[in-house]
């Protein structure tokens, strides 16, 4: 295994530079300082860890597809909308929560190979605009199939955690966020183990990163890339089993603003970067908590442009995303 | 000159078709025909953007959001005649355009595209922020409301002068130029500011005449992000880089929707959605060149024969 990564001359693991190491350090001793000092900031900044894993996980679900086919799944949303009614629809016939939890991620692994297959594969390397037009359709597609089935109506799900309570000193913390970031950090190390000790994982990684090189030493990476959009599938049904029980009801809509928070924190982390996307997954949670909290003029209305204005003054400055790095580019 | 000849006849054809086509419609289809139109001018400026110099934006629906507030408030505050509004709709977007274009420099390929989607979901938002005086989610309305037939008339002119310029700076210089960025990424950083204004201009029409389609009523809603993927598929399914297909593609997507809601099995809102999806999607992958790259393939398969 050593060898064929070395035969594909897998680049070293970058450190992000430190000014952004920096700007990290000093973000989680202000948040250290504030939560130790006002009860409200602490239990805004848990609240805000576990809406900030569900936007990492989606974004990683993202970053996943971007890596491998340079391109932005849309309809990253709406399949886990997708999902989540499954899991609606196993708990009806009579499954606990659990056993539905589990068969929806199988089912959705294979329905996100299925997809792959039969409508990203045709486009593919054709050009990045078509796939993306695709994925459009996919997104249109989706929720028209959704509400043809389950109608646009509100639907109420088995809650997974129940609403207990936690008081860890005197900060209340819910059980319900406290699952929310276990499990959604459970299955991004599962998968990061994947990725990193298995040569499916490696293979995948070599695909994404010297595709011909790949091919030459034997690595199925069509193949491959079905898997890696199955992979995708599993962990936007993750980020939807786990928002739901935050919005409290089950609709079409479901994933939509999930979705474009995904988006930010992806791009905030730099879209080719796993690690960044999660941070910035959690960097978004934590900001948008507390800004709702201690800024009056934003309020709920302001919440998305805030939130965008403030990645695009990442971007501005740094056009990669924290974590990315600049690619040269020749004529 | 005489090298233009058949494609002065198709202009002529053209015009005189949709000239004289209002006659022969009820009042219902005149609307929707008037929509087409607006699809028109909105898809012809994402066209001359991604088509011609292979930049993806999905901030359309935010241009066209601008534009169309504009024209509401103009019309709603002032009582300005809506005709007068659209050059200053134009003048306004196009500003927003120059602003938001020239940081968006720095950016291109995918970040460009998410600078964009950025830019689509927030500019909704403000509206229902200041809604003193944009009227909140309930919108804002023009002070007069106007027949269908204005609606054409209005609607298919702008679309010919807009098509009509765009058709004049493609095929010059700066159409060469366009040709060259889409097949360069690093000259098209060093060159996008005339994008901007190109397409911004386009948009800023096409959101003052999408007001008034939607009788003379601006709405948060109405400019939401599935504007823009509405606008976009259009553009795709049409053929991108084709000025022809662009008439199609608008078809396409304001017409769809009406068609398939007529239709026995799939009559419902849902049904429209999955015919809607699964055509771009089919379309996508059968016709890699768009509606529009069939003539030339067909030209092509003519002559083989």
């Amino acid at each position: 295994m050593v060898e064929l990564a070395r035969k594909l001359s897998l680049p070293q693991r970058r450190l992000p530079g430190s000014p952004v190491l920096l700007l990290l350090i000093a973000a989680c001793i202000f948040l250290t300082i504030g939560s130790l000092r006002s009860t409200i900031f602490a239990q805004l900044t848990v609240a805000g860890v576990a809406t900030g894993v569900v936007f990492g996980s989606l974004a990683l679900a993202l970053v996943l597809i971007y890596r491998a086919t340079e391109v932005i799944n849309f309809a990253q949303g709406e399949m886990a909308m997708a999902m989540v009614y499954v899991a609606y629809q196993l708990m009806l016939w009579g499954l606990a929560y659990w056993e539905a939890f589990f068969l929806t991620l199988a089912i959705a692994f294979v329905f996100g190979v299925v997809t792959q297959q039969i409508f990203i594969r045709p486009v593919q390397g054709r050009s990045v605009i078509a796939v993306v037009i695709v994925t459009v359709g996919l997104f249109i597609l989706i929720d028209g199939l959704v509400e043809w089935k389950w109608s646009a109506n509100q639907r109420f799900m088995q809650a997974p955690f129940g609403n207990k309570i936690y008081h860890l000193g005197s900060v209340p913390i819910a059980r319900q966020d406290l699952g929310t970031i276990v499990i959604t950090l459970v299955s991004v190390t599962a998968l990061w183990a994947f990725f990193r000790f298995t040569k499916l994982g490696l293979g995948m990684r070599a695909g994404a990163l010297r595709p011909a090189a790949a091919r030459l030493v034997g690595v199925r990476t069509n193949a491959l890339l079905a898997v890696g959009w199955g992979l995708a599938a599993v962990l936007g049904a993750v980020a939807g089993l786990m928002t739901e029980p935050a919005e409290y009801v089950l609709q079409p809509t479901l994933m939509q603003p999930v979705l474009l928070y995904a988006f930010a924190a992806a791009v905030l982390g730099g879209l080719e970067s796993p690690g960044g996307a999660l941070v910035g997954g959690i960097a978004l949670g934590i900001f948008l908590n507390l800004m709702g909290q201690y800024v009056h003029f934003v309020g709920s209305v302001l919440q998305l442009p805030v939130a965008f204005a403030a990645l695009l003054l990442v971007l501005l400055v740094k056009p990669t995303g924290l974590f990315g790095h600049r690619t040269v580019r020749k004529v | 000159m005489r090298r233009n000849a058949p494609a002065l006849v198709a202009v002529t054809i053209a015009a005189l078709f949709f000239a004289l086509l209002p006659f022969g419609l009820s009042d219902y289809h005149r609307g929707l025909a008037a929509s087409v139109a607006v699809y028109l001018i909105a898809i012809l400026g994402l066209n001359v953007l991604t088509g011609y110099t292979g930049q993806i934006s999905i901030g359309h629906s935010a241009f066209m959001a601008i534009g169309g507030y504009t024209t509401a408030i103009m019309s709603h505050y002032h009582n300005t005649n809506l005709i007068l509004t659209l050059p200053l709709a134009f003048a306004i977007t196009f500003g927003c355009g120059v602003l938001v274009g020239l940081p968006a420099l720095r950016l291109s390929g995918v970040y460009l595209a998410l600078a964009t989607f950025a830019l689509a979901v927030s500019i909704p938002q403000l509206p229902l922020k200041f809604s003193t005086f944009t009227g909140g989610s309930a919108g804002i309305s023009a002070s007069k409301t106007v027949s269908n037939s204005w609606l054409y008339g209005v609607s298919w002119s702008t679309a010919a002068i807009a098509f009509l310029f765009t058709w004049l700076v493609l095929r010059g210089r700066t159409g060469r130029a366009f040709r060259a960025i889409r097949d360069s990424e690093v000259a098209a950083t060093s060159s996008g500011v005339t994008l901007a204004i190109y397409k911004t201009l386009a948009f800023g029409v096409s959101g003052s005449l999408f007001v008034l389609v939607t009788n003379g009523f601006a709405q948060p809603n109405e400019f939401s992000v599935t504007l823009s993927l509405k606008i976009l598929v259009g553009a795709a399914v049409a053929g991108l880089g084709s000025l022809w297909g662009v008439l199609l593609g608008a078809a396409f997507i304001a017409l769809l929707p009406t068609l398939s809601a007529s239709a026995p099995l799939i009559g419902s809102a849902h049904g429209q959605d999955v015919v809607f999806g699964l055509f771009v999607i089919v379309v996508m992958i059968l016709l890699p060149t768009g509606v529009a790259g069939l003539v030339p393939r067909l030209r092509r398969l003519r002559v083989k024969a």
